[in-house]
Protein backbone atom coordinates (compact mmCIF):
# COMPACT_ATOMS: atom_id res chain seq x y z
CA UNK A 1 0.00 0.00 0.00
CA UNK A 2 2.92 2.37 0.10
CA UNK A 3 2.43 3.09 -3.59
CA UNK A 4 -0.27 5.48 -2.38
CA UNK A 5 1.98 7.23 0.11
CA UNK A 6 2.25 11.00 -0.26
CA UNK A 7 5.85 12.25 -0.15
CA UNK A 8 6.63 15.91 0.41
CA UNK A 9 9.24 16.90 -2.16
CA UNK A 10 9.48 20.58 -1.25
CA UNK A 11 8.26 21.10 2.34
CA UNK A 12 6.40 24.33 2.90
CA UNK A 13 4.65 24.79 6.22
CA UNK A 14 2.95 28.10 7.01
CA UNK A 15 1.93 27.87 10.65
CA UNK A 16 -0.56 25.00 10.70
CA UNK A 17 -1.06 24.97 6.94
CA UNK A 18 0.79 22.31 4.99
CA UNK A 19 1.38 23.65 1.49
CA UNK A 20 4.22 21.32 0.53
CA UNK A 21 4.82 20.36 -3.04
CA UNK A 22 4.08 16.64 -2.96
CA UNK A 23 4.47 13.83 -5.47
CA UNK A 24 0.72 13.97 -6.00
CA UNK A 25 0.97 17.66 -6.92
CA UNK A 26 3.85 16.93 -9.28
CA UNK A 27 1.97 14.24 -11.18
CA UNK A 28 -1.13 16.42 -11.41
CA UNK A 29 1.09 19.14 -12.92
CA UNK A 30 2.44 16.57 -15.38
CA UNK A 31 -1.14 15.69 -16.36
CA UNK A 32 -1.92 19.36 -16.97
CA UNK A 33 1.34 19.72 -18.94
CA UNK A 34 0.43 16.71 -21.10
CA UNK A 35 -3.02 18.12 -21.80
CA UNK A 36 -1.55 21.54 -22.63
CA UNK A 37 1.19 20.06 -24.80
CA UNK A 38 -1.31 17.93 -26.67
CA UNK A 39 -3.78 20.65 -27.45
CA UNK A 40 -1.49 23.66 -27.90
CA UNK A 41 1.43 22.14 -29.77
CA UNK A 42 -0.03 19.14 -31.54
CA UNK A 43 -3.37 20.81 -32.14
CA UNK A 44 -1.72 23.86 -33.67
CA UNK A 45 -1.28 22.30 -37.12
CA UNK A 46 -3.95 23.35 -39.55
CA UNK A 47 -3.41 20.90 -42.37
CA UNK A 48 -6.50 19.82 -44.24
CA UNK A 49 -5.39 16.21 -44.15
CA UNK A 50 -4.24 15.90 -40.54
CA UNK A 51 -1.20 14.08 -39.34
CA UNK A 52 -1.38 11.72 -36.38
CA UNK A 53 -1.13 14.20 -33.51
CA UNK A 54 -3.46 16.71 -35.11
CA UNK A 55 -5.95 13.92 -35.76
CA UNK A 56 -5.75 12.85 -32.12
CA UNK A 57 -6.28 16.39 -30.83
CA UNK A 58 -9.15 16.98 -33.25
CA UNK A 59 -10.85 13.68 -32.47
CA UNK A 60 -10.66 14.32 -28.71
CA UNK A 61 -12.13 17.79 -29.24
CA UNK A 62 -14.87 16.43 -31.47
CA UNK A 63 -15.67 13.63 -29.03
CA UNK A 64 -16.18 15.98 -26.09
CA UNK A 65 -17.96 18.57 -28.24
CA UNK A 66 -20.39 15.90 -29.39
CA UNK A 67 -20.90 14.81 -25.79
CA UNK A 68 -21.72 18.36 -24.69
CA UNK A 69 -23.95 18.98 -27.70
CA UNK A 70 -25.92 15.76 -27.23
CA UNK A 71 -26.33 15.93 -23.47
CA UNK A 72 -26.55 19.63 -22.66
CA UNK A 73 -27.81 21.10 -25.90
CA UNK A 74 -26.97 24.53 -27.23
CA UNK A 75 -27.04 26.16 -23.80
CA UNK A 76 -23.98 24.15 -22.87
CA UNK A 77 -21.60 25.83 -25.30
CA UNK A 78 -20.18 28.33 -22.74
CA UNK A 79 -19.29 25.43 -20.48
CA UNK A 80 -17.49 23.39 -23.13
CA UNK A 81 -13.94 24.62 -22.29
CA UNK A 82 -14.39 23.58 -18.67
CA UNK A 83 -15.78 20.18 -19.57
CA UNK A 84 -13.01 19.59 -22.11
CA UNK A 85 -10.32 20.54 -19.59
CA UNK A 86 -11.98 18.29 -17.01
CA UNK A 87 -12.00 15.37 -19.43
CA UNK A 88 -8.36 15.84 -20.42
CA UNK A 89 -7.22 16.27 -16.81
CA UNK A 90 -8.98 13.17 -15.51
CA UNK A 91 -7.89 11.11 -18.52
CA UNK A 92 -4.23 12.09 -18.25
CA UNK A 93 -4.18 11.82 -14.45
CA UNK A 94 -5.58 8.28 -14.70
CA UNK A 95 -3.26 7.26 -17.55
CA UNK A 96 -0.18 8.68 -15.83
CA UNK A 97 -1.06 6.57 -12.80
CA UNK A 98 -0.52 3.49 -14.99
CA UNK A 99 3.05 4.51 -15.82
CA UNK A 100 5.49 2.38 -13.75
CA UNK A 101 7.03 4.26 -10.80
CA UNK A 102 4.57 7.14 -11.29
CA UNK A 103 1.89 8.12 -8.82
CA UNK A 104 -1.86 7.93 -9.42
CA UNK A 105 -3.12 11.27 -8.15
CA UNK A 106 -6.76 10.26 -8.64
CA UNK A 107 -6.30 7.36 -6.23
CA UNK A 108 -6.79 9.78 -3.36
CA UNK A 109 -10.34 10.68 -2.39
CA UNK A 110 -9.31 14.26 -1.61
CA UNK A 111 -8.40 14.90 -5.27
CA UNK A 112 -11.55 13.36 -6.76
CA UNK A 113 -13.78 14.84 -4.07
CA UNK A 114 -12.35 18.32 -4.70
CA UNK A 115 -13.18 17.95 -8.40
CA UNK A 116 -16.65 16.55 -7.74
CA UNK A 117 -17.49 19.15 -5.07
CA UNK A 118 -16.38 21.96 -7.37
CA UNK A 119 -18.60 20.59 -10.14
CA UNK A 120 -21.55 20.08 -7.78
CA UNK A 121 -21.39 23.56 -6.28
CA UNK A 122 -20.82 25.08 -9.71
CA UNK A 123 -23.78 23.27 -11.27
CA UNK A 124 -26.05 24.23 -8.37
CA UNK A 125 -25.02 27.89 -8.63
CA UNK A 126 -25.60 27.74 -12.40
CA UNK A 127 -29.05 26.29 -11.78
CA UNK A 128 -29.99 29.03 -9.34
CA UNK A 129 -28.51 31.71 -11.58
CA UNK A 130 -30.53 30.51 -14.57
CA UNK A 131 -33.84 29.79 -12.91
CA UNK A 132 -33.78 31.68 -9.63
CA UNK A 133 -35.79 30.09 -6.85
CA UNK A 134 -37.80 28.16 -9.45
CA UNK A 135 -34.82 25.80 -9.50
CA UNK A 136 -36.17 24.32 -6.26
CA UNK A 137 -39.02 22.80 -8.27
CA UNK A 138 -36.40 20.38 -9.57
CA UNK A 139 -36.95 18.35 -6.39
CA UNK A 140 -40.67 18.06 -7.04
CA UNK A 141 -41.12 15.61 -9.91
CA UNK A 142 -44.07 16.06 -12.22
CA UNK A 143 -47.09 13.83 -12.17
CA UNK A 144 -46.66 12.71 -8.57
CA UNK A 145 -49.84 12.68 -6.42
CA UNK A 146 -49.82 15.08 -3.48
CA UNK A 147 -49.89 12.41 -0.78
CA UNK A 148 -46.64 10.95 -2.15
CA UNK A 149 -44.80 14.28 -2.01
CA UNK A 150 -43.54 14.09 1.63
CA UNK A 151 -41.73 10.86 0.70
CA UNK A 152 -40.57 11.81 -2.81
CA UNK A 153 -39.12 15.25 -2.09
CA UNK A 154 -36.68 14.16 0.67
CA UNK A 155 -35.62 11.23 -1.51
CA UNK A 156 -34.99 13.60 -4.42
CA UNK A 157 -33.05 16.02 -2.21
CA UNK A 158 -30.89 13.25 -0.73
CA UNK A 159 -30.20 11.75 -4.15
CA UNK A 160 -29.17 15.21 -5.37
CA UNK A 161 -26.76 15.76 -2.51
CA UNK A 162 -25.26 12.30 -2.90
CA UNK A 163 -24.12 13.24 -6.43
CA UNK A 164 -20.66 14.62 -5.54
CA UNK A 165 -20.08 11.64 -3.26
CA UNK A 166 -20.95 9.07 -5.91
CA UNK A 167 -19.06 10.96 -8.62
CA UNK A 168 -15.88 11.12 -6.56
CA UNK A 169 -16.07 7.65 -5.02
CA UNK A 170 -16.64 6.03 -8.43
CA UNK A 171 -13.39 7.40 -9.84
CA UNK A 172 -11.41 6.97 -6.61
CA UNK A 173 -12.50 3.39 -5.90
CA UNK A 174 -11.90 2.27 -9.48
CA UNK A 175 -8.35 3.63 -9.57
CA UNK A 176 -7.54 2.44 -6.04
CA UNK A 177 -8.93 -1.07 -6.55
CA UNK A 178 -7.12 -1.42 -9.87
CA UNK A 179 -3.76 -0.46 -8.44
CA UNK A 180 -4.17 -2.63 -5.34
CA UNK A 181 -5.01 -5.67 -7.48
CA UNK A 182 -2.03 -5.01 -9.75
CA UNK A 183 0.28 -4.83 -6.72
CA UNK A 184 -1.25 -8.03 -5.33
CA UNK A 185 -0.76 -10.08 -8.48
CA UNK A 186 2.72 -8.69 -8.96
CA UNK A 187 3.54 -9.99 -5.49
CA UNK A 188 2.24 -13.40 -6.52
CA UNK A 189 4.74 -13.50 -9.41
CA UNK A 190 7.61 -13.36 -6.96
CA UNK A 191 6.19 -15.83 -4.49
CA UNK A 192 5.07 -18.39 -7.07
CA UNK A 193 7.96 -18.06 -9.47
CA UNK A 194 10.73 -18.12 -6.90
CA UNK A 195 13.81 -20.14 -7.84
CA UNK A 196 12.92 -23.18 -9.96
CA UNK A 197 9.17 -22.98 -10.42
CA UNK A 198 7.64 -21.84 -13.71
CA UNK A 199 4.26 -21.16 -12.08
CA UNK A 200 5.18 -17.49 -11.90
CA UNK A 201 4.13 -17.18 -15.54
CA UNK A 202 0.45 -17.36 -14.56
CA UNK A 203 0.35 -14.24 -12.37
CA UNK A 204 2.56 -12.53 -14.95
CA UNK A 205 -0.06 -13.15 -17.65
CA UNK A 206 -2.72 -11.92 -15.23
CA UNK A 207 -0.76 -8.72 -14.57
CA UNK A 208 -0.30 -8.06 -18.29
CA UNK A 209 -4.00 -8.58 -19.04
CA UNK A 210 -5.08 -6.58 -16.02
CA UNK A 211 -2.79 -3.69 -16.94
CA UNK A 212 -4.53 -3.51 -20.30
CA UNK A 213 -7.89 -3.61 -18.54
CA UNK A 214 -6.77 -0.85 -16.16
CA UNK A 215 -5.81 1.41 -19.06
CA UNK A 216 -9.27 0.85 -20.51
CA UNK A 217 -10.81 1.62 -17.11
CA UNK A 218 -8.71 4.82 -16.89
CA UNK A 219 -10.16 6.06 -20.18
CA UNK A 220 -13.67 4.86 -19.35
CA UNK A 221 -13.72 6.54 -15.93
CA UNK A 222 -12.64 9.83 -17.52
CA UNK A 223 -15.50 9.48 -20.02
CA UNK A 224 -18.04 8.60 -17.31
CA UNK A 225 -16.93 11.48 -15.06
CA UNK A 226 -17.32 13.91 -17.95
CA UNK A 227 -20.63 12.61 -19.21
CA UNK A 228 -22.13 12.66 -15.72
CA UNK A 229 -20.96 16.26 -15.37
CA UNK A 230 -22.72 17.02 -18.66
CA UNK A 231 -25.90 15.33 -17.41
CA UNK A 232 -25.84 17.25 -14.12
CA UNK A 233 -25.27 20.46 -16.07
CA UNK A 234 -28.23 19.54 -18.27
CA UNK A 235 -30.37 19.04 -15.17
CA UNK A 236 -29.41 22.51 -13.98
CA UNK A 237 -29.79 24.33 -17.29
CA UNK A 238 -32.85 22.61 -18.76
CA UNK A 239 -34.77 21.27 -15.78
CA UNK A 240 -36.22 18.20 -17.40
CA UNK A 241 -37.93 16.73 -14.39
CA UNK B 1 -13.33 -11.17 21.47
CA UNK B 2 -10.76 -8.80 20.10
CA UNK B 3 -12.31 -5.77 18.38
CA UNK B 4 -9.85 -6.19 15.54
CA UNK B 5 -11.52 -9.49 14.62
CA UNK B 6 -14.77 -7.60 14.03
CA UNK B 7 -12.98 -5.35 11.56
CA UNK B 8 -11.76 -8.27 9.45
CA UNK B 9 -15.12 -10.03 9.52
CA UNK B 10 -16.81 -6.76 8.56
CA UNK B 11 -14.37 -6.23 5.72
CA UNK B 12 -15.12 -9.68 4.38
CA UNK B 13 -18.86 -9.18 4.67
CA UNK B 14 -18.69 -5.80 2.92
CA UNK B 15 -16.95 -7.34 -0.07
CA UNK B 16 -20.05 -9.50 -0.72
CA UNK B 17 -21.61 -6.35 -2.23
CA UNK B 18 -19.49 -6.96 -5.34
CA UNK B 19 -21.78 -9.89 -6.21
CA UNK B 20 -24.49 -7.33 -6.94
CA UNK B 21 -22.07 -5.46 -9.16
CA UNK B 22 -21.39 -8.64 -11.13
CA UNK B 23 -25.08 -9.34 -11.63
CA UNK B 24 -25.76 -5.76 -12.69
CA UNK B 25 -22.90 -5.64 -15.18
CA UNK B 26 -23.93 -8.97 -16.69
CA UNK B 27 -27.46 -7.64 -17.00
CA UNK B 28 -26.32 -4.49 -18.77
CA UNK B 29 -24.08 -6.20 -21.26
CA UNK B 30 -26.65 -8.93 -21.90
CA UNK B 31 -29.20 -6.30 -22.81
CA UNK B 32 -26.63 -4.46 -24.91
CA UNK B 33 -25.85 -7.62 -26.87
CA UNK B 34 -29.55 -8.29 -27.30
CA UNK B 35 -30.09 -4.84 -28.73
CA UNK B 36 -26.97 -4.94 -30.87
CA UNK B 37 -27.95 -8.23 -32.46
CA UNK B 38 -31.42 -6.97 -33.23
CA UNK B 39 -30.26 -3.65 -34.67
CA UNK B 40 -26.56 -3.79 -35.66
CA UNK B 41 -26.70 -0.38 -37.34
CA UNK B 42 -26.95 1.54 -34.04
CA UNK B 43 -24.52 -0.74 -32.20
CA UNK B 44 -21.96 2.06 -31.75
CA UNK B 45 -24.48 4.41 -30.15
CA UNK B 46 -25.66 1.60 -27.91
CA UNK B 47 -22.07 0.86 -26.90
CA UNK B 48 -21.61 4.39 -25.52
CA UNK B 49 -24.68 4.06 -23.31
CA UNK B 50 -23.64 0.53 -22.35
CA UNK B 51 -20.27 1.85 -21.12
CA UNK B 52 -22.03 4.53 -19.07
CA UNK B 53 -24.33 1.90 -17.56
CA UNK B 54 -21.37 -0.38 -16.85
CA UNK B 55 -19.53 2.36 -14.98
CA UNK B 56 -22.60 3.24 -12.90
CA UNK B 57 -23.26 -0.40 -11.98
CA UNK B 58 -19.58 -0.93 -11.14
CA UNK B 59 -19.63 2.17 -8.93
CA UNK B 60 -22.34 0.74 -6.70
CA UNK B 61 -20.33 -2.43 -6.17
CA UNK B 62 -17.21 -0.42 -5.50
CA UNK B 63 -19.02 1.47 -2.72
CA UNK B 64 -19.09 -1.87 -0.90
CA UNK B 65 -15.43 -2.47 -1.68
CA UNK B 66 -14.72 1.03 -0.35
CA UNK B 67 -16.30 0.12 3.00
CA UNK B 68 -14.14 -3.00 3.05
CA UNK B 69 -10.93 -1.06 2.34
CA UNK B 70 -11.97 1.59 4.87
CA UNK B 71 -12.34 -1.08 7.54
CA UNK B 72 -9.01 -2.71 6.73
CA UNK B 73 -6.72 0.26 6.33
CA UNK B 74 -8.31 3.34 7.84
CA UNK B 75 -10.29 2.36 10.92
Amino acid sequence: MEQFQIHEWIPLHLGRLNLSFTNSAFWMLVAVACATLLMLNMGRARELVPGRWQALAESLYDFVAGMVRDNVGDGGKPYFPFIFSLFLFVMFANLLGMVPLAFASTSHIVVTFALALFIFVGVTVIGFAHHGLHFLSFFVPQGVPAWLMPIMVPIEVVSYFVRPVSLSVRLFANVLAGHVILKLFAGFIISLGALFSLLGVLPLAAVVVFTGFEIFIALLQAYVFTILTCLYLNDALNMAH
Amino acid sequence: MDPAIGKYIGAGLAAIALAGAGVGIGNIFGNFLNGAFRNPAVADQLFGRAMLGFALAEATGLFGLLVSILLLFVL
